[in-house]
């Protein structure tokens, strides 16, 4: 099953995220995340994280859930490339996630996010699983 | 995105056009353009939006849009709209994600001949100097809780006071370099850590510090008044507020989607959500966002004395030999409070300017002393490898677009298309060819920036210009560009 595609978008950057479960969305999301940011093959998985996100609707957890990762990345120069949801819901999202500080010369810089938006933002059920779209801004 | 037809739009003359008031809008829309920008402006449904912004309550005049309109987040990027301080809203769409983003321009005592053959060393030394890429930082920039609260309140203020820069500086910055009024409460734990880790660095996207002369005068009793002559080397600061600005952004967003259904405010887009300017909820937003501006306001100010200091190592002068003065700095995403004729009558509004700049007349109190006779320099950065301008503000300006003009060139492309329109192409050296030297930290980031992605700020500087809402002084053009 593909896992993601880039949406193009004028002035910043979009993603459709494809999962058979939720977990598997929002891990999904994580990673296509990581993608635009980095070259996720040059990237191991030394550092973990725990997250944990309260009960919102599952469009506001999505954005959630890559704010906070954004926020790792931003503050301690982390790059993510393993997800793990253990438990995500109307009731919240816990997760593992599994990475390394970022390291001139190792690693690739692609683009720099500002923000997750929640302009088109969209977590849906579908036939075949679950479907998400999400808007950045560069 | 669909092809927005729908929106009818009247012609005022050359380079207004107007979208008559119908429905829920309150107002009328006013687009600054000209007939052959249209066929770009209606492709990405920025009409669309500059209608929506006149549906919000407490709205004075008209739903404004500047030469450089694109698609943003409920308000479109190059709106200007202003609200009652008592029957109208704030909202966070209307500044923008990058708070405070905004550009400030030096001259210097250096011709481009004197620096000809030191570019490519100049920019590696910027690069190496100013931190752009993720996690890079200045090791002798050290920030805890109690000081980046200090640089919240105090903006450039404080940045002067540490050394970076003088107080001659202050005075050539919008609002001195601090608004007042902000409140560090306001701010939540998230966004001051990530103020904390980027404070006196560039980021990326189209932050740039660029290095370029002057080309081109268009009016030279007012270039001498700027201190600007021909060939003479400038330097442009681009850069925002960093990961605070746009947490701060993220934080209100979600107090406004809930404020606008408490206010019961009706929006024809979620992300128009807003709240009343005086009910609490405006206001800590107001305060929060003082404080993001403020930091935004030090960086620039930080970055302008690394500047200095890669001039004086590179070409071994001093700062009287340089010369490298602040000519001005301006905030192209902001709110400000301020007092405007509207009806015949003076009054306070909030005026929202997102992707759009502030451009008062000559004899405007809140402008530089030395600017009273000429008006407030308006600064308008060009996409990379190409051109920028110096404007002035206009007795215009203050009459039709609440002292506003646009802010720079809009995108056309998407970084995909942009990307896949340089596949192949070695872009820095193209550039380099053309005698422009680029250094950035990210990989994406020189492709998509490609020229062909932007619209030619040329074509958005001669309409405001024509229009007369701001005036034409000088065009600069880059030399060496560092890019995060």
């Amino acid at each position: 099953m593909r896992r993601f595609e880039i949406l193009d978008h004028t002035a910043d950057i979009g993603l459709i995220v494809y999962g058979e479960s939720l977990q598997a969305l929002f891990e999904n999301a994580g990673e296509a995340f990581f993608h635009l940011i980095t070259d996720l093959k040059k990237v191991r998985s030394r550092i973990e994280r725990r997250i944990e996100i309260r009960k919102e609707s599952l469009e506001r957890l999505m954005v959630d859930w890559l704010t906070e990762l954004l926020y790792l990345h931003e503050v301690e120069s982390l790059l993510f490339k393993k997800f793990k949801v253990e438990s995500v819901g109307e009731d919240g999202l816990r997760a593992r996630v599994k990475g390394e500080p970022f390291q001139e010369g190792m690693h690739v810089i692609k683009t720099g996010v500002k923000a997750v938006t929640y302009h088109q933002i969209e977590v849906r059920k579908e036939k075949e699983g679950w479907r998400a779209r999400i808007i950045f801004d560069l | 995105m669909p092809v927005d037809e729908k929106i009818k739009l009247q012609k005022i003359d050359e380079y207004r056009w107007r979208i008559p008031r119908e429905g829920k809008m309150r107002t009328d829309g006013i687009i600054y353009s000209e007939e052959s920008m249209l066929p770009d402006v209606r492709k990405d449904q920025s009409l669309v939006q500059v209608a929506n912004v006149a549906w919000l309550p407490g709205i004075v005049g008209h739903s404004l849009a500047m030469p450089d309109i694109h698609w943003g987040y409920g308000f479109p990027i190059g709106g200007v709209a202003a609200f009652d301080m008592n029957e109208g809203v704030i909202s966070p769409g209307g500044v923008g994600y990058d708070i405070n983003c905004g550009v400030r321009l030096m001259r210097s005592g250096l011709s481009r001949m004197d620096i000809q053959g030191k570019v490519k060393e100049l920019v590696e030394v910027l690069f190496a100097n100013i931190p752009s890429g993720v996690g890079s930082h200045r090791k002798d920039l050290k920030l805890n809780r109690e000081e980046e609260r200090r640089v919240l309140k105090k903006g450039a203020r404080w940045a002067v006071e540490k050394g970076f820069g003088t107080s001659e500086d202050l005075a050539h910055i919008e609002e001195q370099g601090c608004i007042e009024g902000g409140d560090p409460e306001r701010v939540s734990e998230r966004a001051m850590e990530r103020g904390r880790a980027q404070l006196g660095t560039l980021g990326s996207g189209n932050h740039f510090v660029e290095v370029g002369y002057v080309a081109e005068i268009f009016d030279e009793s007012v270039a001498r008044a700027l201190g600007l002559w021909k060939d003479q080397v400038t330097v442009i600061v681009h850069t925002g507020s960093r990961g605070l600005g746009h947490q701060v952004c993220d934080d209100y967003i979600r107090v406004m989607m809930d404020a606008a259904r408490k206010y019961q405010i009706e929006l024809p887009d979620p992300q128009l959500c807003c709240s009343p300017v005086s009910s609490p909820e405006g206001r800590q937003y107001f305060e929060a966002m003082a404080c993001a501006a403020n930091f935004a306001f030090a960086n620039r100010q930080m970055i302008t004395h690394w500047v200095r200091e890669t001039f004086e190592r590179v070409f071994h002068k001093g700062p009287r030999d340089l010369k490298l003065d602040l000519i001005y700095d301006v905030c192209h995403n902001i709110a400000k409070i301020e007092s405007h004729t509207v009806n015949g009558k003076t009054k306070k509004v909030c005026v929202h300017r997102k992707g759009a700049t502030r451009s008062f007349p000559p004899e405007h109190p809140d402008i530089p002393q030395e600017y009273r006779s000429i008006g407030q320099p308006v600064l308008i950065p060009g996409d990379m490898g190409r051109c920028s301008y110096v404007l002035v503000g206009t007795k215009k300006a203050m009459e039709e677009t609440f002292g506003s003009t646009c802010h720079g060139a809009g995108r056309v492309m998407s970084r995909h298309q942009a990307i896949k329109a340089a596949k192949g192409r070695a872009v820095a050296r193209e550039l380099e060819d053309k005698g422009i030297i680029v250094k950035g930290a990210s990989q994406g980031t020189i492709a998509e920036e490609i020229p062909e992605a932007y619209k030619d700020v040329t074509n958005v500087v001669n309409v405001v210009h024509h229009a007369g809402i701001s005036l034409k002084v000088v065009k600069l053009v880059p030399m060496g560009v560092i890019k995060g």
